[in-house]
């Protein structure tokens, strides 16, 4: 029934399908299974994509030719860019996505990627021999053939929903969880444990008061994800989010229920995320606090169901009911559906090498929160990845792996592999040593080549990226070459209050002057405008951060490059630490097991002192 | 036999104190076979039986000859210097005696130490870090009682201790920094920028008063140079020699009797002097170029701490004495105007008339007598106390280390960027970055930031035998 594959793909969620499309993309024969068909990348928590530094990881995944960006810019509601007051390094696009128009155009998007075909069907197991993967077993009883597999289950590997005192096995709201692989893959000697997540109640937007919370408008200008030519929403037809608080009288009623609460009770043993507490978390842990934000975030275009963002909880219903109708607003409020807590497997992820295989059995990959990170884009930017990885292996190449000065998503699955985590990881832009380098902006300059150069980022891309290097490079030249005449510029300079100046001065030089940016330059000063006008403002924006940040850009690169020297410092494999008794006994124990490639990665990993690595330095130096 | 890491499991053994004769020379051994190779040498009683930190007095035995009676200091692992087994052997200062027992040591399986060896297993048995390992060379290279002090201070770790909070406090601070940046959208409190200027502003005064003290770190344990200068014959080489208590220089009446220049060092109150007596201004022999002398030497003496300006209390005008002042006050040298031959008929003052003298820029000229021995003790007491000024000796920590000062300065500069930015209210990410840099220079000192050059420029500085 099933012809042999390249790549099968187990579940289709953001990794999943990222997985399918980058596989297929490059030519591998690709069998996307999932347990239901008309989930396929589903948004199973708050409709919207990007937001600090998540944002940035989903420019990154446009720019190396997966399909997230795209999907988003199709199906935004909402977009805005955070963070323009700081620096460019912590623009930050985020888009609100119709749920319903974001899981259909990704899957007419994989319907038109040759190479994918599509299984509706349990993979319960794994075929592996010689500890190499070759296939699956589904719940049906197919044994399907590939020459590797890439797992990405989600939330689905023995899921438990909690709501109150209620407890039942599920993958997500109203899905059956998944068996089999977990308790298969421990007899292989793989390690796993549990995490938890949690999502907040849907509401009626009919229901709610607006007139008592505060309006959040999207941008004027979208600018949105992807570096192709996508079409963009108009911005006067993007839908508004609301904000509101809770309040004391909240907090008190949300306690009433924490004798109930599965988190107080002991029921839940998985860790969740510090960084995305659940309400009742909120109220614990932040006690001094009489109130908390709430995002009021329409699921789409066209419905009324609303996604209350900052309400997360496993709270018995009626109290989850009875404390959002103390809300400002949500007096009358009518819900669609509790929110509710889960559980799941999830592999430590330091079992994984850089490429996302496992380190014991061969062609084996995983992607997304079975690796124990939260998020879509964390998830699709690894599925991504590890489907490129699989086709490369599978191809006989070496494995595309990102560095942490190229990439937030070579940042994301260095951290995975070295430090592993205990709770589900999220992306922070603190998290990235080289954070100027690393910005929305200029994803594509980073990556595109070399994805391009591996066989998945297209020629279309490979043309927009020239055509913007070619016109960075003349709109930087013009500048550093054109000056402004006193006479020229003065009116503008007294307008936007910025001292005039008394001779001539070159363009880029006045574009280091915080309060002169690129746009209002040309706008304010006609002569300029002319010589510009031709360049997209795209360009036009990157040679104006080019030149206005090149004091910090370099001062990272320069920090980038002393630090880098370690990571350029291999290990070599099967090093005996147990030779080296000066080691610090946590250190010794967390070499052995990950392994680290570099000295660099050995100095990320948590537990490491400096003077572990100074040590390990000299005895690799002699 | 061995590969590439087994020079650190093995058994090393070299003289620890300096070679030459001295009443005694120790010998130390280090690594696991320590006690037993010397336990082979020592028929007298078991070592490996004896508690650590003991001594034992005995004779060393090696092919059925007895080398020398010494005492041994027993120190077991992990509680010795090198975190190893070691064995300290005080032999016999004979140069030959002590090359007969190391020759008995490595005949027996251990190897000799290569430079900085016993210091470089100690910092890799974690017993010191790298600011105390430097400390070490330090402490090998001094040679008074007060770099001494200073040494054994930064080997206990004071130094690294003070950075290590300013790093942790800066954490702090951009970890504030961080969450602002990550959490914007979302309702978390933020950092009180009152309290992060406060931090600031601590962590550079305790930068600068660290760098102040390089200053005087730096004259405890280089010394001080202090060049005596004056016309011919005003007397330098004998003043050089009173101040030494002993016949260094060639003294004669003949003026331009010193052709070369002579350094000694002097040590007063536990700081070290290092007297230049320059040569003579005879080079060329017109009387024009003598006048300039001053002046030539001058230009030599530079890269003096101190300059000496000697001179003759029979044959010098107040004129030439503010000539000469002021030309040291113009070029920022610190001086002393010392009047020699005070015994000649001036004791006390100056030729000349009182409204003359008025002009001096300086009150404080000492009258000596280079020859008679006189006032020199005066003179000493103003060298030190011009060398130490207002800073205290018993300053808790000092940095003497140009490695240190080079990143402390990068410290300071980068915290002064970190304020500037908090002022002109640049965004988080961008005084994120300035943050970086400074704890980046920061950890260049503690060995938070390794790279290999450091190490082993850092080792390579020691000498065999630490």
């Amino acid at each position: 029934m099933f012809p042999e594959y390249d790549v099968i793909v187990v579940g289709a969620g953001h990794a999943g399908c990222e997985a399918a499309a980058a596989a297929a993309n490059m030519g591998s024969k690709v069998l996307l299974i999932t347990m239901n068909m008309q989930t396929i990348a589903q948004m199973s928590c708050n409709p919207a994509m990007g937001g600090i530094a998540k944002g940035q990881i989903v420019r990154e995944i446009d720019a190396i030719g997966g399909y997230s960006g795209i999907v988003t810019d199709r199906t935004m509601i909402q977009f805005r860019m955070l963070n323009k007051s700081k620096g460019p390094a912590m623009w930050s696009p985020r888009a609100q996505s119709d749920r319903m128009l974001f899981a259909i155009t990704w899957r007419e998007l994989l319907e038109q990627t040759t190479n994918v075909d599509f299984y509706q069907d349990m993979v319960q197991g794994l075929l592996i021999k010689n500890n190499r993967a070759y296939g699956v077993i589904t719940g049906l009883g197919h044994h399907i053939h590939a020459k590797a597999v890439v797992v990405t289950s989600g939330t689905f590997l023995n899921g438990i929903i909690h709501i109150g005192e209620k407890q039942f096995g599920g993958g997500r709201a109203a899905e059956k969880a998944a068996t089999g692989i977990t308790e298969q893959l421990t007899t292989f000697g793989f390690e796993s444990d549990r995490l938890k997540t949690g999502t907040p109640p849907r509401v009626d937007g009919r229901s709610l008061d607006y007139s008592k919370m505060d309006e959040q408008k999207g941008d004027d200008e979208i600018t949105g994800f992807s570096y192709t030519n996508t079409s963009k929403l108009h911005s006067s037809k993007q839908r508004s989010c609301f904000i509101t608080y809770t309040s004391q009288k909240v907090h008190e009623t949300l306690k009433t229920g924490f004798s109930r609460s599965p988190m107080y009770a002991g029921r839940i043993e998985g860790v969740g995320p510090r960084y995305c507490p659940s309400i009742e978390d909120k109220i614990n842990r932040f006690a001094d606090r009489d109130r908390h934000q709430l995002f009021i975030e329409p699921e789409g275009f066209t419905t009324v169901e609303i996604y209350v963002n900052g309400f997360s909880t496993s709270l018995p219903e009626d109290v989850q009911y009875n404390a959002l109708k103390q809300v400002p607003g949500f007096e009358n409020v009518r819900m669609f559906r509790p929110g509710y807590a889960i559980e799941y497997d999830y592999f430590p992820p330091t079992q994984l090498t850089h490429s996302l295989e496992t380190k014991l059995v061969s062609n084996l990959f995983f992607a997304g929160q079975v690796n124990g990170t939260t998020g879509y884009e964390e998830a699709a930017c690894q599925g991504l990845m590890a489907g490129i990885n699989a086709h490369l292996k599978i191809t006989g190449n070496e494995p595309f792996i990102l560095k942490r000065n190229e990439a937030y998503i070579g940042v994301l699955i260095d951290d995975l592999i070295s430090k592993g985590t205990d709770e589900p990881y999220r992306m922070f832009t603190s998290r990235a040593e080289y954070r100027t380098l690393l910005r929305q902006d200029n994803a594509d300059l980073r990556l595109t080549a070399m994805s391009n150069k591996i066989g998945l980022a297209s020629q279309e891309r490979m043309l927009n990226l020239q055509t913007k290097i070619d016109g960075v490079h003349q709109v930087k030249n013009l500048l550093s070459t054109v000056s402004a005449e006193p006479a020229e510029i003065n009116d503008y300079l007294t307008t936007i209050n910025s001292a005039a100046i008394n001779e001539k001065q070159k363009l880029s030089k006045l574009l280091l002057r915080p309060d002169i940016d690129i746009f209002s330059l040309t706008n304010g000063v006609p002569a300029i405008q002319h010589q510009l006008q031709s360049f997209s403002t795209e360009i036009l924006q990157q040679a104006e951060i080019q030149i206005k940040y090149e004091r910090y850009i370099e001062k990272e690169q320069e920090i980038a490059h002393r630090i880098s020297a370690l990571d350029e410092q291999l290990i070599p494999t099967n090093f005996n630490y147990d030779k080296i008794n000066a080691l610090s006994n946590e250190a010794l124990q967390k070499f052995k097991k990950i392994q680290p490639r570099t000295l660099g990665q050995a100095g990320r990993i948590s537990g490491v002192n400096p003077s572990d690595i100074q040590i390990l330095m000299v005895y690799m130096g002699r | 036999m061995y590969g590439k890491l087994s020079g650190w499991d093995d058994t090393i053994a070299a003289l620890a104190t300096p070679q030459g004769i001295g009443a005694i020379g120790v010998i130390r051994v280090s690594g696991s076979l320590a006690v037993d190779i010397v336990d082979g040498l020592f028929p007298s009683k078991s070592l490996a039986a004896q508690p650590s930190h003991t001594l034992h007095v005995g004779f060393i035995k090696h092919n059925g000859t007895v080398l020398d009676e010494v005492v041994i200091a027993l120190f077991k692992a992990p509680r010795s210097y090198t975190g190893e087994d070691v064995v300290e052997i005080s032999c016999h200062g004979s140069p030959y005696v002590q090359q007969q027992v190391m020759q008995a040591l490595l005949n027996s399986g251990a190897r000799p130490a290569k430079p900085g060896e016993f210091t470089m297993r100690a910092f890799l048995n974690g017993k010191v870090d790298l600011a105390q390992a430097e400390a070490v060379a330090d402490l090998i290279a001094s040679n008074t009682e007060a770099s001494r002090k200073t040494a054994l201070m930064n080997i206990r770790g004071g130094f690294s201790h003070i950075l290590k909070d300013i790093r942790e406090q800066l954490l702090t601070f951009s970890a504030l920094i961080e969450l602002e940046l990550d959490f914007a959208q979302e309702d978390v409190e933020f950092a009180d920028r009152a309290k992060l200027f406060e931090l600031l502003y601590t962590a550079q005064q305790k930068v600068q008063k660290l760098l102040l003290s390089f200053k005087l770190g730096n004259v405890i344990k280089n010394g001080v140079q202090v060049a005596i200068i004056g016309k011919p014959n005003a007397g330098k080489s004998t003043l050089l020699n009173t101040l030494l208590n002993e016949d260094r220089a060639i003294v004669s009446d003949i003026a331009g009797t010193t052709r070369d220049t002579i350094e000694e060092v002097l040590n007063i109150k536990g700081i070290l002097f290092r007297l230049i007596d320059t040569a003579g201004i005879r080079q060329h022999s017109t009387d024009v170029i003598e006048t300039l002398g001053i002046e030539k030497s001058l230009e030599k003496m530079r890269n003096a701490d101190i300059v000496v300006y000697l001179f003759d209390v029979g044959t010098t005008s107040t004129a030439e004495l503010t000539a000469a002042a002021d030309d040291f006050a113009k070029q920022n040298i610190r001086f002393l105007l010392v009047g020699n031959k005070a015994d000649t008929g001036y004791p006390g003052q100056l030729p000349g008339d009182a409204d003359d003298r008025a002009l001096l820029p300086t009150e404080n000229i000492i009258y000596i007598s280079a020859k008679e021995n006189g006032n020199i003790e005066a003179l000493k007491e103003e060298l030190f106390n011009t060398a130490v000024q207002e800073q205290s000796l018993s300053q808790e920590t000092l940095v003497t280390n140009t490695r240190h000062i080079a990143a402390l300065e990068k410290v300071l500069a980068s915290l002064a960027e970190i304020i500037d930015g908090l002022q002109a209210k640049l965004p988080g990410d961008l005084l994120a970055l300035d943050i970086k840099t400074c704890l980046h220079f920061l950890g260049e000192i503690t060995g938070e930031v390794t790279n290999e050059q450091q190490l082993d420029y850092i080792f390579s500085k020691f000498c065999i035998g630490k």
